[in-house]
């Protein structure tokens, strides 16, 4: 039975990824205590809002230190797994360095609205465990106005003005750029294929 | 591509979900979770409620079943209903909807959308705008719940459109009061106005009766999502229905 630690780093969706691991049979546990989170056989890195703020949340509760070094599967949440990267744009915030790249503000031009908000297709483009079972038409909830680059690290894109990482995993490192607890059946074999890693 | 979205609106006075002619004659369709859940087996690509006594009883929308809501629902929910301040948002969100709406709070004092896009990110904060042509000019109006209330505030839409974004509104619903409950079909002359001002996501409101009426809005406004309401509670547009006719009509649409 996995032993799920959601990082209790603010952000208002704290509640929605918790019930998303309610409705697997997992009760996943908040917290920001080192040892708790490091005796977790999975931990989730869930947060909404901008970057400068989560990043702010995470040195402030030392988390930011912590997460590099964990061993077990991480799994970023939308501005989770923005915070990820090396960098974003948005308040030029530098973020954990666990993965490169930098993110960048959706254009306008090419994008037309920002935020990308709504439901739009991931498409894999290589294997992983991850993606276990969504097929090829799964649709997923996003809402986000900064994108990922696409690189190594990437495991499905999603096209918004072109192609931005969706999916990403490197290591013990996943992180979705959409919302599995409000994507449906696919967000909920996401995380569940999550709970299969080891 | 990103989809186009379909939108059910649940009215919920008293811990169900209820339908009516806005303040008479309300008939309880069931349960709030039982409905939510119905209409996202049915395909449904996001829920708006909205908490009709709330705003009259001043007080916000009751956190205890948006927590149920939450706890169920695995698709994005919006509540609406007597949103006033940070804190009124804050119980909202943190009881696990995606995002507010505000709406005639938002004109009382516009700085109301500048505090919950610094507090919460833009991504939850919704404006409603409750709109209609008077002597030739788009206008907003105020306290629509209630029509002993209803008044026209001095606000031209698409300015007001405008500075909601320009204060942080991450998306815009615009209830096109002249085809509301007419079941004509959408106000489109309305809808492109505002759609030229209205650089976040644009929902239309007003106006759904046939699976047409969606394909008309999302070609001839080019508006991110429609919401409805009775056309889908009276069960004379199935959701399934509606999305398989407008995939044939060459419209993204979740499968």
């Amino acid at each position: 039975m996995a032993d799920v630690v959601m990082l209790d780093s603010g952000g208002s969706n704290l509640a929605s990824v918790q019930f998303a691991f309610e409705r697997l049979g997992v009760a996943a546990a908040l917290s920001r205590d080192p040892e708790r989170i490091r005796r977790a056989s999975h931990v989730v890195l869930p947060g909404v809002g901008a970057a400068g703020p989560g990043m702010a949340r995470l040195r402030a509760a030392g988390l930011d230190r912590l997460i590099p070094t964990l061993t077990q599967p991480v799994l970023g949440v939308c501005l989770g797994m923005q915070l990820l990267f090396q960098s974003s744009a948005e308040g030029d915030t530098a973020c954990l360095g666990i993965l490169a790249g930098r993110l960048e503000r959706f254009d306008t031009a090419r994008c037309g609205r920002v935020p990308h908000m709504g439901w739009n297709r991931i498409d894999g483009v290589r294997d992983s465990p991850l993606l276990a079972g969504l097929g090829a038409d799964a649709f997923a909830y996003f809402v986000h106005s900064y994108a990922a680059p696409v690189t190594a690290a990437t495991v499905a894109t999603c096209d918004y003005g072109g192609a931005f990482a969706a999916v990403v995993s490197e290591r013990n490192f996943h992180g979705a750029q959409f919302h599995p607890e409000r994507s449906a059946l696919v967000g909920a074999r996401l995380l569940a294929n999550f709970l299969e890693l080891e | 591509m990103l989809t186009r979205r379909i939108i059910p609106c649940l009215d919920v006075r008293d811990g169900q979900v209820v339908k009516g002619v806005r303040f008479r004659d309300h008939v309880v369709m069931g349960g709030i979770e039982e409905l939510a859940l119905r209409y996202r087996d049915e395909g449904a690509d996001e829920l708006v409620f909205y908490d009709i006594t709330a705003s009259p009883q001043g007080r916000s929308a009751d956190a205890a079943w948006v927590r149920r809501v939450a706890r169920h629902l695995d698709i994005p929910f919006c509540v609406a209903g007597g949103i006033r301040s940070v804190a009124d948002a804050e119980r909202i969100l943190h009881a696990g909807a995606d995002k507010i709406s505000v709406n005639s709070p938002a004109l009382e004092r516009p700085q109301l959308i500048d505090e919950l896009a610094a507090a919460f990110g833009v991504q939850c904060v919704v404006v409603g705008v409750d709109s209609q042509l008077l002597d030739g000019e788009l206008r907003v109006h105020q306290y629509t719940g209630d029509p002993d209330k209803t008044r026209v505030v001095p606000r031209e839409t698409t300015a007001w459109v405008r500075e909601a974004i320009a204060r942080g509104a991450g998306e815009i619903v615009l209830n096109c009061m002249s085809s509301d409950g007419a079941r004509n079909g959408y106000d489109l002359a309305q809808l492109q106005a505002v759609r030229a001002a209205c650089a976040v996501p644009l929902i239309a409101s007003g106006g759904a009766g046939t699976a047409q009426h969606f394909a008309e809005v999302f070609r001839a406004a080019d508006v991110d999502g429609a919401l409805a309401a009775s056309v889908f509670h009276s069960g004379t547009l199935p959701i399934p229905e509606l999305k398989s006719f407008l995939r044939g009509q060459g419209i993204e649409i979740r499968p």
